[in-house]
């Protein structure tokens, strides 16, 4: 009994972020959380002086880099601080970039989305043993390396590979989509797939069904009992699948890179280029700052999607 | 496991089974199966394209001239691909540890513990897992241009390499391991450690008594996480790699820009293979254990 | 024993998990701000590092060795037998690493990130990396081979005191393409096949350009008509802009931009039209015996000449193993090896006996004096550098 008692105000505590001494607490109790702070404390340092250093840190340098100048010959001088690049950002040219890349990785999404969600609802309609061998086929290839799988993609695509010599062979000529943007987006639906398969799956497999029965018993078609109970229910896997796809898409280097031929020039490329080609480390400072912003922004949607999922689900069991 | 959840989806399991099949219109339900089909396709037929023209004899990726192992021969004696198969296994092995020990401590602190600066470090760990690589990468390239530049007006002399690659590693793998193990703490039965105290263990004791053997599973996950997402990482490895230090994947990736060889096809396939022996070793270890909670 | 709740089990340790939960959970609580006051001091060691003068020469000895060589290179730009010769006659290591531009590698060596030892720049590169105190001048009395080399190379514009580098290959930029395509061009090759759009519909297959920004905007400067070296000495902005619009606007007709593999994409029929250099052509024309239907052409209107030098970064740490690989790749025997492995031109006169005669009398490697004489060097660009970036990148988006 006492313990669970002392389990109870620990969790209320760690929800407000109150003051350090609730009066209610014996001089033994306040002795003992005080000792539970510091172990606390002690066991958290490491890893959070290391994300202090080799992330804080940095996150903090690109950010004052950004509002680094440029000298005339390219070097990154932190002396004059100015809002250059972040003006430059409103330039037609990288505002188109970053459109493109907003269109690109958008296109990928929706591919995803049209594709996985069936393929998530076949796969949470199957028998349980039938689904646990399925979802070991969805698992190998999510966890394989990633750049030889968009590898296995440039050669099948290539103007002389496999899938050209196949399309020839059927009389339909040479197949050329390597080093289009096309290319690219089909490389991303790739690589990116299965993060939209594995929440809508769990987002499938964890609805309550007997509530489309109840539709279907009170006579709604199958379509309206989909659209009406079924897609709701899942939104917060749809979402979050939306999200996990979009956010990496959004940033993608290596596809481009592979795939569309130094061509059609996506964000991420272009912000490599700025470190590594044009010279521009402040601008690429800044890009890079604002990426990591609208990702902030992207996962903030998706947070208040979840807990909004999890008060509707509260009400409807 | 609490036994009470698995109750009530077996009862919804089956609701599944009588709706998902009959309730469905025979032409959606084909058209769901090809669909599944179409998916399965989409996923392997690449992959297993390229596993078989790695064994083409022929020095034209284009063009079949029988079966061969000859470029298997010729990926492992090229010295470039052993050093950086060498770095790549320094890099994963020496960033799994150290984050597995630090993510690991990072999640029971989060998890159990209240402590000043919770919320930033709450806030701070997940970063790391949601802004793209490249901008991690360049992130990490200015800090450690800054860093040596401030040494280097003390004395010693430091140069990007395998150092830098797995200190880089380890930044956003503490993320991903503090995250999966917290996952499974989330789970977690309290009142066995509460029992155990009742009983006069000490904490430690109790820690690695009860708390530890219940979330190892969380942990070996978490590693293997690790481990996966190093041998993974291209960008940040491009852009923290130095003179004479380069990971496989960067290799590899090199090389493709440098165009398609039947070479980078065997070199690509026994990389393939690594991983789905990792993925089925560590889904086979764990099947056992999760029948005996 | 599968049930639902064990393959969710298994899931649930998994990646997307960790995603998922990582972004349910972010507060947008990000920590800038936390390091402000670590900046001062960083700011101060920048420009600390940047006052830095070069330092003397190394007051190396010939041959002398200081520690392992790590060698910054073009991509496939030597011949691995020749390192492997190096480390046996040395005992030392070499680190061997690729870039695929002078920018890339001038990035790197600024940064101070990674040291190097020894680095190839261009021409152009040269003149921007003394000026921005980067090269480190050499001992020329380390590099007894330096004899070897041909007086045509002696105190070169980007370098007037011929103090900071020593040739290692030397090329052109020009356009490689199909017999067919030649033909089709009334066999007179010219920038037009890439940049007129009524010209460029005769090519059956694809255009693929340097991913390169001073070469490209050389490119279409010298089909607009214009001096590279004029254009670039007078400091002309409004040229290179129209350049860079013509860049722009031919940006839809490629296929791709390449740097490195534009010879073999040639060779496989992957383009019927590369913008590319010399060697790079011959190389896989060699390879492939694809003398026959293809070539390498210097356009009517000109093209770009280049030397490539080996040069010491200020901050090298090795700087003593690096002049021994300089003497050792200017040796005679040495210097043919490269040439006979890259097929890019050689500037070492004494390797001459060595070289294979397929390269010596290949045309397209050493031109005859007419063609050669329609060449210029990108002088060094200053301010307008920045700006020809530029031009690149806007052409792409």
């Amino acid at each position: 009994m006492p313990s669970l008692r002392r389990a109870k105000p620990a969790a209320a505590q760690s929800t407000d972020a109150g003051p350090d001494t609730p009066p209610l607490l014996t001089p033994a109790e306040l002795a003992a959380q005080r000792r539970k702070r510091r172990t606390g404390t002690l066991i958290a340092t490491p890893g959070a002086l290391y994300l202090l250093i080799f992330f804080v840190v940095p996150l903090g340098l690109i950010t004052v880099y950004s509002f680094a100048t440029r000298t005339s010959t390219g070097r990154t001088s932190l002396s004059g601080w100015n809002l250059n690049s972040y003006e430059r950002i409103a330039d037609d040219v990288i505002l188109g970039i970053i459109a493109r890349s907003a269109w690109l990785a958008f296109l990928t999404t929706v591919l995803c989305l049209v594709v996985a969600y069936p393929f998530a609802y076949y796969l949470a309609t199957r028998p349980p043993r039938l689904r646990a061998r399925l979802l070991v086929l969805v698992m190998i290839p999510f966890w394989t390396n990633g750049l030889v799988r968009i590898f296995a993609i440039r050669f099948l695509l290539g103007s002389n590979g496999p899938a050209s010599a196949l399309s020839e062979a059927m009389g339909f000529g040479t197949f050329r989509i390597l080093f289009t943007p096309t290319a690219v987006v089909l490389g991303m639906v790739y690589g990116f797939l299965t993060f939209m398969v594995l929440p809508l799956y769990v987002a499938l497999e964890r609805m309550d069904w007997r509530l489309v029965e109840a539709a279907r018993d009170l006579y709604a078609s199958g379509a309206k009992a989909f659209w009406r109970v079924t897609v709701p229910l899942t939104r917060s896997g749809i979402v979050a699948g939306c999200v996990l796809v979009f956010v990496p898409s959004f940033g993608s280097y290596v596809v481009p890179e592979i795939l569309g031929g130094a061509k059609t020039l996506l964000i991420g490329s272009y912000v490599a280029r700025q470190f590594q080609a044009a010279r521009n480390w402040p601008l690429g400072a800044a890009l890079s700052v604002l990426v990591i912003v609208a990702m902030l922004v992207a996962v903030a949607i998706n947070q208040r999607n979840s807990a909004n999922a999890e008060r509707t689900q509260g009400v409807t069991r | 496991m609490p036994s009470e959840p698995r109750a009530s989806r077996d009862e919804k399991s089956q609701a599944v089974s009588t709706l998902g099949t009959a309730g469905t219109k025979r032409s959606a339900r084909h058209l769901l199966k090809a669909n599944a089909w179409f998916v399965f396709a989409f996923l392997y037929v690449p992959i297993v394209v390229l596993v078989v023209f790695s064994f083409n004899d022929s020095e034209r990726v284009n063009v079949w001239q029988g079966l061969s192992a000859r470029w298997y021969g010729e990926a492992l004696g090229n010295t470039q691909v052993i050093s950086a198969l060498r770095v790549s296994l320094i890099v994963a092995i020496s960033s799994t540890i150290v984050s597995t020990v630090l993510g690991t401590a990072v999640a029971l602190a989060l998890d159990r513990y209240r402590f000043k600066g919770r919320r930033a470090l709450d806030g701070t760990v997940y970063l790391p897992i949601v802004i793209p690589d490249i901008t991690m990468a360049v992130m990490l390239l200015v800090f450690f241009a800054e860093v040596f530049k401030l040494i280097d007006t003390i004395g010693p002399r430091f140069t990007l390499g395998v150092t830098t690659i797995a200190l880089s590693h380890i930044a956003f793998n503490i993320s991903f391991v503090a995250v999966v193990v917290r996952a499974r703490l989330d789970q977690f039965d309290r009142t066995l450690e509460e029992a155990a105290r009742d009983l006069y263990a000490t904490p430690w004791r109790t820690f690695r008594r009860v708390t530890l053997p219940l979330i190892a599973p969380g942990i070996a996950a978490g590693a293997l996480l690790a481990l996966t997402l190093s041998l993974d990482d291209v960008v940040i490895s491009a852009f923290t790699a130095g003179p004479g230090a380069t990971t496989l994947p960067v290799y590899v990736f090199s090389s493709i820009r440098q165009g398609v060889t039947p070479e980078l096809n065997a070199i690509s396939t026994l990389m393939l293979t690594a991983s789905i022996t990792l993925v089925v070793a560590s889904l086979a270890l764990q099947r056992p254990r999760s029948t005996t909670p | 024993m599968t049930n639902p709740s064990q393959s969710t089990g298994r899931l649930r340790r998994s990646r997307w998990l960790a995603l998922i939960a990582a972004a349910a959970l972010v507060v947008a609580a990000c920590g800038d701000g936390d390091d402000e006051d670590a900046e001062p001091a960083a700011t101060e060691a920048a420009t600390a590092a940047a006052d830095e003068a070069p330092a003397e020469d190394a007051g190396c000895a010939p041959g002398e060795i200081d520690g392992d060589l790590a060698f910054y290179n073009w991509a496939d730009y030597m011949d691995e037998e020749l390192l492997l010769a190096f480390e046996e006659e040395t005992g030392i290591s070499v680190d061997y690493s690729v870039y695929e531009s002078n920018e890339q590698m001038l990035t790197q060596v600024e940064s101070g990130a990674a040291i190097y030892d020894l680095v190839v720049p261009s021409d152009y590169m040269v003149a921007l990396m003394i000026s921005e105190d980067l090269l480190r001048p050499l001992d020329f009395d380390a590099l007894p081979n330096v004899a070897n080399i041909d007086d045509a190379w002696d105190n070169p514009p980007f370098d007037p005191e011929h103090r900071f580098h020593v040739a290692y290959q030397w090329g052109t930029t020009g356009i490689g393409m199909t017999y067919d395509v030649l033909d089709a061009l009334g066999g007179e090759s010219s920038w037009a096949v890439i940049f007129d759009p009524d010209t460029a519909a005769l090519v059956p297959g694809s255009i693929s350009l340097l991913d390169d920004a001073p070469e490209a905007v050389s490119a279409a400067l010298k089909y607009l008509g214009y001096s590279i070296t004029e254009t670039i000495e007078a400091g002309d902005e409004e040229a290179i802009r129209e350049a860079g619009a013509l860049l722009k606007a031919t940006n839809d007709r490629l296929l791709k931009y390449d740097s490195v593999t534009f010879g073999d994409d040639l060779v496989n029929g992957e383009v019927d039209v590369a913008h590319g250099w010399s060697g790079g052509f011959a190389q896989a024309f060699f390879e492939t015996d694809a003398y026959e239907t293809h070539v390498y052409t210097i356009p009517v209107e000109g093209g770009v000449r280049w030397v490539d030098t080996m040069a010491i970064p200020h901050n090298a740490d090795n700087p003593c193993s690096a002049h021994a690989m300089m003497n050792f790749l200017l040796d005679a025997q040495n210097g043919a090896a490269l040439t006979n492995y890259t097929y890019y031109g050689s500037p070492n006169e004494a390797a001459t006996p060595f070289i294979l005669d397929e390269i010596l009398e290949d045309p397209g490697i050493y031109p005859p004096p007419d063609v050669y004489e329609r060449l210029e060097l990108i002088p060094q660009m200053g301010d307008l550098g920045l700006i020809v970036q530029d031009m690149l990148t806007e052409a792409k988006s």
